[in-house]
């Protein structure tokens, strides 16, 4: 880079954080996506900004937003019982276009016995109902954090 | 990656690249200023689609019907949408991708959304910049889209080639269609969602407020009115004909290159703006303006002396 840029550093701005960026996606066939929409809102009156893809999603769709988007984190709402089936999909297609860096977070009905599983292929979280909100929210603001170096506001 | 290397990546169509690079340009950055310096030279030849109008009028669903239309044609559509931030949290939930997921794994479509974080005017600095970043990318075909706006929210007249306005069947009298801001705005007017009743009527009163006209629009061109049912499909087709007329009559005219120095122009004031307003939210919270504050606040000083006092601060 050339020195022309410095322009932004000689003048004091003032200081701009990134603010935190969440998809949140329902991933398989069922269309109840009442939580997903009771989260997005949480999220979006904790300050972050948060992208709906809507009801209905392949791994593929919801893997493609996220790279566009270039979220920090994915919030998956699943309740069909599709989990290990679809999961391992997103988890693997955010490997293979170079989105590692990417949080996954799982909501829905998960039965206890798949979540260490779940956590086992990289998900950082699984929310299961009666979670509060603010668990989810504090969660997703220190994962992002860590990764950030604390620079994130929302 | 170096951002050299990002910005050559980018240019070859890597998706991740490109996302990364809108990701410095959105916020104010040294390697976004040096990713814009490059793409501002290579920028000016897409043609910017505007799309604008109320909450809930069928923006995403008719972008989502263009996006289609173009892909046809071979075309690299990228689309800009803009939704709000809370004055409150400044938190915002965005979803006008939910209509155009279809495209989502389509490699010749690029959709990103952006908040307005204070922003007013229906559009955002950060929309404007990456506008120019995908016009700079290659890509022909820019949507952009608007928040949900009101009767003042134009600034989108800035910063696209063709404006199509978007109303809906049963949202006013003609008096609404005669008032003055976004109902002069138009190149097009889309009488969306054509299949509900009384779509004839909406369009009647739209075409009497184009034919009363002295002031045609900002280029001279006469601007249409159609009814188009986004949802079922109809009419999309005739809506696409008369936006391929209107970029000859604008290109005939001169006017293509004009757009893209407004639109630049446009974003310069806004960022300025946003500078200034930072810079004021900062300078009244400083100790040393209190007694002014409280001068304003009593009533003791006129708000004239104290915005003049202020701005020589800024």
């Amino acid at each position: 880079m050339d020195r022309s840029s410095d322009i932004l550093e000689q003048r004091v701005l003032p200081p701009i954080k990134r603010r935190i960026k969440v998809l949140v996606a329902k991933l398989g066939l069922d269309g109840h996506d009442r939580g997903a929409k009771v989260v997005a809102r949480a999220l979006r009156d904790a300050g972050m900004e948060v992208v709906y893809t809507g009801i209905r999603q392949t791994p593929e769709q919801v893997v493609n937003a996220a790279l566009q988007e270039d979220v920090d984190v994915v919030g998956i709402s699943i309740l069909s019982g599709a989990h290990m089936a679809l999961v391992p999909r997103v988890l693997e297609l955010l490997r293979e276009k170079g989105l590692d860096d990417v949080a996954v977070v799982v909501g829905g009905i998960i039965p206890g016995d798949d979540i260490p599983k779940l956590k086992a292929m990289g998900v950082k979280e699984v929310f299961i109902p009666g979670t509060p909100l603010n668990a989810i929210v504090d969660f997703i603001r220190r994962n992002v954090a860590a990764k950030r170096g604390d620079q994130s506001e929302g | 990656m170096r951002v050299e290397e990002l910005f050559e990546q980018a240019l070859k169509g890597d998706t991740l690249s490109i996302s990364r690079l809108i990701s410095y340009i959105e916020y104010p950055s040294r390697e976004g200023t040096w990713l814009l310096s490059r793409l501002l030279k290579r920028a000016g030849k897409a043609h910017v689609i505007g799309i604008t109008g109320s909450p809930g009028s069928g923006k995403s669903t008719l972008i989502s019907r263009l996006i289609e239309a173009y892909r046809k044609r071979g075309e690299r559509v990228a689309v800009v949408a803009v939704d709000p931030s809370s004055p409150f949290t400044q938190g915002a939930l965005m979803g006008d991708r939910i209509r155009m997921q279809k495209f989502a794994t389509d490699p010749g479509v690029f959709i990103r959304s952006f908040a307005t974080r204070g922003e007013r005017g229906g559009i955002s600095t950060a929309a404007l910049l990456t506008v120019e970043a995908f016009d700079g990318l290659g890509y022909n075909r820019i949507l952009l889209e608007t928040v949900g706006v009101g009767q003042v929210d134009v600034d989108i007249m800035h910063a696209a080639h063709t404006i199509l306005v978007l109303t809906a069947p049963g949202t006013g009298d003609e008096i609404q269609a005669l008032k003055a801001g976004l109902m002069e705005i138009g190149d097009i007017y889309v009488v969306n969602k054509a299949d509900r009743p009384g779509a004839t009527e909406t369009l009647k009163q739209l075409e009497f407020a184009i034919e009363g006209g002295i002031f045609k629009s900002r280029s001279g061109w006469k601007p249409v009115a159609l009814k188009v049912s986004a949802a079922l499909g109809e009419g999309v087709d005739e809506l696409v004909k008369v936006i391929d007329e209107h970029i000859d009559y604008i290109t005939k005219n001169s006017i293509a290159w004009q757009r893209v120095e407004e639109r630049r122009i446009h974003a310069l004031k806004s960022m300025v703006l946003w500078l200034i307003e930072a810079r004021l939210e900062d300078l009244l919270k400083k100790p040393e303006n209190s007694k002014l504050i409280e001068g304003i606040v009593k009533g003791d000083i006129p708000v004239y002396t104290a915005a003049v006092k202020l701005l020589e601060m800024i």
